[in-house]
């Protein structure tokens, strides 16, 4: 296990050296920096001599290197923008994208898991082949039409929910900015995480249907029909743990995957989360701030990995953590 | 304590009363929020957006384009290169300090330090303070245009941005990129203080309640921007209640908004020339003016306005919008097909060539759309254009570089006159002096630049108008550029909103007199 970890941690090092160096090397091409820090009317020897100050003239292992070794004592560069180092601003915006996706992931585990079990017990039920139907249309349609009909729909014409925005949020266990404690927050919650959730759950619905489908044709679960058990005993204890194998693994990929996803989704509802914010960066060509955003979500992604990795082996005591003798 | 501001509270509330305003709170969301709270940052719509709701220019800009006095009660020339201002008294900056005339010595001096306005302000040669009240402005050379320039000066309070901050630094000290005292902490004249900010979230401001102008019919006491990115989503918050007030609104939504019962649209011509230049170092073609008339000929600016626009612009065949001096009536759009492909024929061109051409594609209203349209009214006339659109974040460099025969460019004069439009975009470039920094063309008529220095010299305003719609004839004579059409403006507000009395064609609202009514 502390190998095991050790060994993550290492990788994790080396992914996101081998970002940064990526996202340096393109920094160049995403445009000129002071285009969008100085009115049009300013002179180029102006702008020439802010890049001098910035250091932005400078060679480009000069630059990396000096990115470097700030980095490595934790300054990932301070924002064009904000004005503040790029970390601090990603982290205080990082409460909002992941309550975006908690709410998202609860929605999804909620409809998916129940819809999922019952196509898979009654395929052939009317029900059931609606819940396909609707999952294909659902797979098809992009995020941001989702999200644009549910405003139109719920915002203009019913007029139930807030268009935009999160709300009342209120700072709890030092510094967490939550919109899950007051009515308006969790008002404002809702149509964005359906909409991210809207993404994510046809695959749930069908992966979980598929799963459980051919769990259901397997020996041991032939055996406990014939033994007598209980059907509910049969399909939600021994059918749905051994379905839920492969579903934990896509949804350990999957939450790291809609973290990306949500540049979108907060791009419609002007969520304040990361993602609209790396977008925003991506236009003002903020670049330490598109810098710290790859690797911050590069380190999202070797933690959910590893945290699934280590409840797969708690699910299913057969799998050896690698690294383990 | 509790009792005196209890005290207090009741007073303020009888006043209210006595006076009958009804004080109102306003929510607005607008496509950004403001950079920096330093005025002297970044030269743009946002900052002086800002600038007039939290501080007061010496004079400013009526809607039709006239002067109204706002800190300078009035003005006098004293000769041919000085301009005195009289002060107005007993105005109190927000810190409480008195505005005097050693704040706008202050204000000036930073604002020549500042690489964003010391263009605007290079005209002149220095300030001096007469006395508590009263400043001369003087210039290098007779300049006519003293007080368009004066919009741009907003006294800042000279005791509060002096010292040092606590990482030692001097309070005034104007940073691009970092953390500066000034761009953090604000103390203006103005209708509104900044009360809380988290950038590119919200700024909400409440009424300065010591504002000098007493006159002001102005009843908002709480305004809060909510900067909204994406145009469908603003549009969705205001009708849905969850704004009051929005701007800039989408063409393809002003049915949608004209139609409703609950908000009102207004929408006003702008001033901002969206053009297209023809690179003649690039295209030995371009450098007869017979295929450069040609193209002005193949361009259907009606048509582009009417269909891509939908309405939303005014067609324009000159940079110079009505209201300015150079602005000459005589010239209008000449599409027709005909006529070009004649033109093409006589300089030899009948057959056509192949050129190269750039625009953004999240700058300007449809600005990839245009250029989509214009490409295909050039193949008519046999010209294979081959079209690149790009983010504006990666197209400046882009057009600094020249990288194509043909680029689109959006221009707002930034002193309300058409000399500046000709001083960036149609005198001859050069890089020594950065005249014509936004000519990507290399279009050259050193008569046009005489004549350029010689409006920029003129005080009669009769005799510089005359000068100025003599450049635009030439340049539209010799199609120098084809200019497209003006960028409408539009703001859409729920109908207890009295928008239209505040609004002006420079695009910064006169918030502090924004009346909500019940």
């Amino acid at each position: 296990m502390i190998a095991f970890l050790i060994k993550r941690l290492v990788q994790a090092v080396v992914v996101m050296f081998v970002i940064s160096l990526i996202s340096f090397s393109i920094q160049d091409n995403l445009g000129d920096p002071l285009r969008e820090l100085v009115g049009q009317s300013v002179s180029e020897e102006e702008r020439q001599a802010l890049r001098d100050e910035m250091g932005l003239n400078d060679p480009f292992l000069v630059q990396y290197a000096r990115f470097a070794s700030n980095a490595l004592q934790g300054d990932l560069g301070t924002s064009y923008f904000f004005k503040e180092p790029a970390l601090e601003v990603i982290l205080k915006k990082l409460p909002a994208t992941l309550e975006l996706v908690f709410g998202a992931t609860l929605i999804i585990v909620c409809v998916s898991v129940p819809l999922g079990v019952y196509s898979a017990i009654n395929p052939q039920s009317l029900f059931s082949r609606a819940v396909m139907g609707m999952s294909i249309v659902g797979i098809s349609i992009p995020v941001f039409l989702t999200a644009i009909g549910l405003i139109y729909l719920f915002s203009i014409e019913l007029g139930w929910m807030p268009s935009y925005g999160r709300g009342e949020t209120m700072t709890v266990l030092g510094g967490w900015d939550t919109g899950f404690t007051t009515g308006d927050g969790l008002a404002h919650l809702v149509l964005p995480c359906f909409t991210l959730a809207s993404i994510m759950l046809p695959l749930f619905i069908r992966l979980i249907r598929a799963e459980m489908m051919e769990v259901l044709q397997s020996e041991y679960v032939r055996f406990a029909w014939a033994k007598g058990l209980k059907a509910r005993r049969i399909y939600f204890l021994h059918a749905l743990k051994n379905t839920m194998l492969p579903v934990i693994t896509v949804g350990g990929v999957q939450i790291g995957t809609m973290v990306a996803y949500t540049i979108l989704t907060e791009t419609v509802f002007q969520w304040p989360g990361m993602g609209f914010l790396f977008l925003e960066a991506v236009n003002r060509v903020d670049t330490p701030l598109i810098v710290a955003y790859l690797i911050v979500v590069g380190a999202i992604f070797v933690i959910t990995n590893t945290i699934v990795d280590l409840i797969y082996g708690l699910v299913n005591p057969t799998v050896k953590l690698a690294g383990k003798k | 304590m509790k009792k005196t501001a209890s005290i207090l509270a009741g007073a303020m509330l009888s006043l209210g009363l006595m006076t009958g305003a009804q004080a109102a709170t306003l929510k607005m969301a607008y496509d950004a929020d403001p950079v920096s709270l330093d005025p002297h940052e970044q030269l743009s719509g946002g900052t002086l957006q800002l600038s007039h709701m939290t501080f007061d220019p010496l004079v400013r800009w009526t809607r039709d384009l006239g002067f109204e006095p706002r800190l300078a009660e009035k003005w006098e020339r004293v000769d041919d290169l000085t301009m005195r201002f009289h002060l107005r008294k007993g105005v109190k900056f927000h810190s409480g300090n008195d505005f005097t005339a050693q704040d706008v010595a202050f204000t000036f001096e930073r604002l020549r330090n500042s690489p964003d306005f010391k263009a605007v302000f290079s005209p002149f040669k220095e300030i001096k303070v007469v006395d508590a009240h009263t400043v001369d402005l003087v210039t290098n050379q007779p300049f006519p245009l003293v007080l368009n320039n004066a919009t741009y000066l907003f006294p800042m309070d000279s005791k509060f941005y002096s010292g040092t901050d606590e990482n030692g630094n001097a309070k005034d000290m104007l940073v691009k990129h970092g953390n500066s005292f000034a761009s953090r902490n604000i103390s203006g004249t103005g209708p509104y203080t900044v009360s809380y900010r988290e950038q590119g979230v919200k700024v909400e401001f409440a009424r300065n309640m010591d504002y000098w102008d007493k006159s002001s019919p102005g009843n908002v006491d709480k305004i809060v921007l909510t900067p909204i990115k994406e145009a469908p989503t603003r549009v969705a918050a205001l009708l849905s209640g969850d704004v009051d007030f929005i701007a800039p609104v989408p063409p393809t939504d002003h049915k949608r908004i004209g139609g409703s019962d609950k908000v009102d649209l207004v929408t006003m011509g702008g001033t901002r020339i969206i053009t297209f230049q023809m690179n003649q170092e690039r295209v030995e073609a371009f450098k007869d003016v017979r295929v450069r008339q040609a193209i002005a000929y193949a361009i259907n600016q009606e048509g582009i306005v009417k269909k891509i626009m939908k309405g939303f612009a005014t067609p324009a065949a000159q940079f110079s919008p009505k209201g300015y001096l150079g602005y000459n009536e005589a010239l209008t759009p000449r599409y027709d097909v005909k006529k070009a492909k004649q033109l093409m024929k006589e300089a030899g061109y009948e057959k056509g060539f192949s050129i190269t051409m750039m625009a953004p594609n999240n700058r300007y209203v449809n600005d990839a759309k245009i250029a989509q349209a214009v490409a295909s009214m050039l193949s008519k006339i046999n010209i294979k254009v081959d079209l690149k659109t790009m983010p504006k974040a990666q197209y400046w460099p882009e057009f600094d570089a020249r990288a194509a025969d043909m680029m689109l460019i959006g221009w707002h004069a930034d002193t309300e006159d058409s000399n500046n439009f000709y001083e960036f975009l149609s005198t001859c470039p050069n890089k020594d002096s950065g005249a014509g920094q936004y000519n990507s063309g290399n279009y050259c008529n050193p008569k046009v630049d005489a004549m350029v220095a010689k409006a920029n010299a003129e005080t009669d305003p009769a005799k510089r108008a005359e000068i100025m719609q003599g450049i635009e004839k030439i340049i539209y004579d010799e199609a120098g550029f084809i200019p497209l059409h003006w960028q409408n403006l539009a703001w859409a507000a729920n109908k207890n909103v009295d928008l239209e009395p505040v609004l002006n064609v420079m695009n910064f609202p006169y918030l502090g007199d924004l009346v909500v009514k019940d």
